[in-house]
């Protein structure tokens, strides 16, 4: 348990240390989020309707960017191999790595979300749920961007292989999560896409560490 | 299966399977055509209702050829069968040629029946995620040098898509589609007269046989591929 911890202190650390911790994310998730107005013009009707799908959108796109770093710079100065040969089981290893995403990453983005919804022009009574939401969809997206992460370790072209292998895992957090705000939005019940949605994160919090751990043991090998 | 596990007793077993098939395929398809162009016209839909015959058989191989590549990776990660790495490769080009096709066809249908070449409902988004998903096994089989380590790679995505399956059959029923619902695999049996379902079956049969024909001679160019690697490595050492 405690190797458990330190694994998950040290990957946090390097996570929100470097590169000025959670402000990159942030930045490009701004990015994104203002590239919007600028492409559909500024029309408050378009945007109010559209507000929190691209809320999400620039969330899956975020969770995209700090993929690469996850497994590949342990790959490629060894400590992946200690890791392996270590106390701690590679599965074990995979969960580390997958909270700590979640927790460096996704938390802050998941703050940052309804303010860009607001900004968008989302009613106000969605921030709460919009929030909600981007934090349960975070974890979601850390443990099956981990998976593709590590699926694609030592191949070229690291960072496009990524996108092109997740982003068809992110589509169902995606569809439920922004159709769980879209239902709020219109006065349907969003329990059933809020529940679909936990469902999936809960699913890949489960499920993906043993193929994360797979693929590993496989790119070591 | 694991009889024919032995790459020298698979290629000897299929040696004249690709022709046959292929004769089958060929004739199975013609049948099929002539079938569907004298079948009666749709109330509805009148003659084009007939694209309905290359459109949905392609769709039921997108997912079967999925199911078969799943089945073919699992095999090669738990049973390390030696032919199931070359089997799921073999599969991929072929089920994403099908998954165009079907959303192709689709299109060319939605056009005149819907009035729009695309929605973004349920079913067409979710057979457009499985598109993405063959995309994404063979990039990742492609990116990654050594082999042995991509056929694993790609066999544990593989596995990670099987979930898409069922949301691609079950996603008119669960959804509010544009696409219409089943009308064939439902609990309460085909919704078809005879007279549209046999066409459709026979399609769909030419198409099943059509695939394993060129899945057939995609593993054999595999076995091939691989001898002759072997071969020009130990060339190579030897001079």
């Amino acid at each position: 348990m405690s190797a458990f911890l330190t694994l998950y202190r040290r990957e946090l650390e390097l996570a929100w240390g470097r590169g000025g911790g959670a402000l990159l994310a942030l930045g490009f998730y701004a990015g994104v989020a203002t590239l919007v107005p600028l492409a559909i013009g500024p029309d408050p009707e378009r945007l109010t309707a559209v507000a929190p799908g691209v809320a999400w959108i620039a969330l899956a796109l975020s969770a995209l960017l700090s993929l690469e770093r996850l497994y590949e710079r342990d790959y490629e100065d060894g400590t992946l191999d200690l890791l392996a040969l270590g106390p701690v089981p590679l599965t074990v290893v995979a969960l580390a790595k997958g909270l700590a995403q979640w927790t460096a990453g996704g938390l802050p983005l998941a703050l940052a979300a309804p303010v860009a919804a607001l900004v968008l022009g989302a009613p106000s009574e969605l921030a709460p749920l919009t929030f909600v939401t981007a934090l349960i969809g975070g974890l979601g997206f850390a443990f099956t961007g981990g998976m593709g992460a590590a699926l694609a370790l030592g191949a070229r072209r690291g960072g496009v292989l990524i996108a092109v292998v997740v982003l068809p895992l992110f589509c169902p957090p995606v569809i439920f999560g922004a159709g769980a705000l879209e239902a709020m939005a219109s006065g349907l019940n969003w329990t059933p896409g809020f529940a679909f949605l936990a469902a999936y994160s809960l699913g890949a919090l489960a499920l993906c560490p043993f193929a994360t751990a797979a693929a590993i043991r496989n790119a070591l090998s | 299966m694991f009889g024919l596990a032995n790459p020298q007793r698979f290629m000897s077993a299929t040696r004249r399977l690709p022709a046959v098939l292929g004769v089958a395929a060929g004739l199975l398809l013609a049948a099929g055509v002539w079938l569907g162009f004298t079948a009666p016209e749709d109330y509805q839909q009148g003659d084009t209702v007939r694209i309905m015959f290359v459109h949905v058989p392609a769709s039921w191989l997108s997912l079967a050829v999925y199911a078969a590549m799943g089945g073919a990776s699992f095999f090669a990660l738990v049973f390390r069968h030696p032919l199931a790495d070359a089997a799921a490769r073999a599969a991929a080009p072929i089920g994403a040629a099908f998954t165009a096709l079907a959303l192709i066809t689709g299109s060319l249908w939605g056009r005149p029946m819907w009035g729009t070449w695309w929605e973004w409902d349920a079913r067409l988004t979710s057979v457009l995620v499985l598109f993405l998903f063959y995309l994404g096994y063979m990039a990742l089989r492609a990116s990654i040098d050594d082999e042995q380590k991509a056929g694993r790679a790609a066999a544990v995505l593989a596995l990670a898509g099987l979930i898409n399956l069922p949301i691609v059959k079950f996603s008119v029923d669960w959804w509010n589609t544009l696409h219409q619902p089943a009308s064939v695999f439902r609990a309460d049996g085909p919704a078809m007269t005879a007279d549209i379902l046999t066409p459709l079956l026979v399609m769909g049969v030419a198409y099943t046989v059509f695939f394993a024909a060129l899945w057939v001679t995609a593993i054999r160019a595999e076995v091939n591929q691989r001898r002759a690697n072997a071969l020009a490595l130990r060339a190579a050492g030897g001079a």
